[in-house]
């Protein structure tokens, strides 16, 4: 079980990242609902961690030797599920299924539906905790050489639950957790520091006693080498901020907070593959 | 008044918690994959006795209930089950939502016990009586909800509960109460049982509630009424086939609970 996993070029992984952007588009499109911005400048990161961080085996998804991968903030879900379906876990096809009644893939992410999910989420500020949770276990069985990876998104650092669980990760040293945050500075009401400002960040969770990488999160090398680098910390939490253009691929939809919670329309839909075609297209000429 | 506490004095006074006490040291031995967490109230829930036998299996929380639960949900995640204990307005109180996403939707088999439930906590005053436990947890999909009636089925119950795969709520209350049950008394998650038999009024008690129960019964009987008291631990599922077939004997139905009417 859990095979040798593809190694994939960072061209190749450009690629991959372009076509999940596609997917989410016409998914978000077909469902009628949903959230755009979020899954849109998360691509990378997802990208980073299905086809080259985790080490997990799409055939075999209860892979006892799996990294974890918790999804906090789980309204973003698209991106995940756009990536499972080509790393393999189910078939491309079954993303037009989105939020249609009857689908594995609920508008939130529902575990006991989808093989490969390893949480149910959606209310947000509870995916540290499951991951401390889940980190605890593994120390407590002396598994070693296996990681939690919790995306969360940066509004949901309003919640008071995501800094009891950053407590928590501290005080147990818990370096089997590599936390993620999005930092894409919008939330559904607005920008995230006009809503209730989370500046200084980094300097937050360094006083919260966790060892804090940044990076550009729209680089799928800066994440895969940041997931690196924190995978060498034994002794300490690890969170990455990972600072990502919500919406980003598509221009109309970078940068602004009106796409966090709605979807395209069919025009808006059609112009937004139109450009990403073109990113596609100067991705594989770029590498050549 | 004296006839409702005409047991004081021949029966052992105990705190149902301390059955919960001592049934999950005795689970600790026996199964490697029980683990305890506690926020901040480790010797008041008695968890305290987990914690001293198994410090390695035992993770204090602090104050911190949304904390709690969903740290044992990723604990049961994992292959672990775990108890997470608080008082009751806390612990189902404070941290419902987290407890309906991410052990009740999410169906892992985490154990939630929630002590000083229910009007007897007393002195600590209204906002540590728990009246709306059962109300907030009997709605939630998977959640089996239990109640014990006195320390020795608390044991049993934590026993049962420790190899059962379903998330669960356990009500526990503060005060000493009579043990009314035995080391042989029966118990299985989601069975009621006929107490004390009658043939014209069927009181159905759960909790703390089923000794007060069994006292009207036998107050009940030297006026020529019999009563038959049903005691229901397991508050869901719920016996219905007992329950019923009770209600269809004796025609008339009482319930007695340590909780708000409404829920």
């Amino acid at each position: 079980m859990g095979g040798e996993q593809k190694r994939y070029t960072l061209q190749e992984l450009e690629g991959l990242a372009c076509t999940i952007r596609k997917d989410i588009i016409k998914m978000l499109e077909h469902a009628g609902s949903g959230h755009t911005a979020g899954p849109m400048g998360l691509a990378d990161i997802f990208t980073a961690l299905y086809f080259d961080v985790l080490k997990h085996d799409p055939k075999n998804p209860n892979w006892d030797e799996r990294d974890i991968l918790v999804l906090s903030n789980g309204h973003v879900v698209p991106v995940r599920y756009a990536a499972m379906a080509h790393a393999g876990y189910f078939p491309i096809e079954e993303l037009m299924t989105l939020r249609k009644l009857g689908s594995r893939l609920q508008g939130h992410p529902e575990r006991t539906k989808l093989p490969g999910l390893e949480s149910t989420s959606g209310p947000l500020g509870s995916g540290l905790s499951q991951a401390c949770g889940m980190a605890l276990a593994m120390r407590m069985d002396n598994v070693k050489n296996r990681w939690v990876y919790v995306v969360m998104g940066d509004g949901e650092l309003d919640e008071g639950n995501v800094w009891e669980a950053a407590m928590l990760a501290s005080k147990y040293k818990l370096g089997n957790i590599i936390g993620i945050v999005d930092r894409n500075n919008i939330q559904l009401d607005g920008p995230t520091e006009m809503i209730m400002p989370l500046e200084d960040l980094r300097a937050k969770w360094d006083a919260f006693g966790w060892y804090v990488i940044e990076i550009d999160g729209n680089d799928i090398q800066a994440v895969i080498n940041a997931c690196e680098m924190a995978k060498a910390i034994v002794d300490q939490p690890i969170v990455i901020l990972a600072h990502t253009i919500p919406g980003k691929g598509v221009d109309f939809m970078e940068y602004d907070f009106h796409w966090h919670g709605v979807p395209p329309d069919h025009e808006q839909a059609m112009k937004a593959l139109k450009e990403l075609r073109t990113l596609q297209g100067r991705i594989e000429s770029e590498h050549q | 008044m004296e006839d409702m506490h005409l047991f004081k004095g021949e029966l052992k006074q105990e705190p149902i918690r301390k059955g919960f006490g001592t049934g999950l040291l005795e689970a600790g031995k026996r199964w490697q994959n029980v683990v305890g967490a506690c926020a901040d109230l480790t010797e008041s829930t008695q968890m305290h006795l987990f914690a001293e036998a198994f410090p390695e299996r035992f993770i204090q929380i602090g104050i911190g209930e949304q904390n709690l639960v969903t740290v044992g949900s990723g604990l049961a995640a994992m292959g672990k089950i775990p108890f997470v204990s608080s008082y009751a307005a806390f612990n189902p109180g404070r941290n419902w939502e987290q407890i309906r996403t991410t052990i009740c939707i999410n169906n892992q088999p985490v154990k939630i016990i929630g002590s000083h439930a229910g009007v007897t906590v007393g002195p600590d005053g209204a906002t540590h009586q728990m009246l709306e436990d059962l109300a907030l947890t009997r709605v939630l999909p998977n959640l089996v909800v239990v109640a014990p009636c006195d320390s020795v089925e608390a044991a049993k119950a934590t026993l049962a509960m420790a190899t059962d795969k379903r998330p669960t709520y356990m009500r526990l209350a503060r005060v000493a109460s009579p043990v009314i049950t035995t080391e042989h008394t029966p118990f299985e998650l989601g069975k009621a049982y006929i107490f004390r038999p009658g043939k014209d009024v069927s009181i159905i008690a759960t909790g703390s509630m089923t000794y007060h129960a069994m006292a009207a019964a036998v107050k009940l009987a030297k006026e020529g009424i019999h009563a038959e008291v049903v005691h229901v631990p397991t508050l869901k599922p719920l016996d219905e086939e007992t329950i019923l077939s009770s209600a269809a004997r004796t025609r008339h139905v009482i319930t007695a609970e340590e909780a708000q009417v409404i829920g």
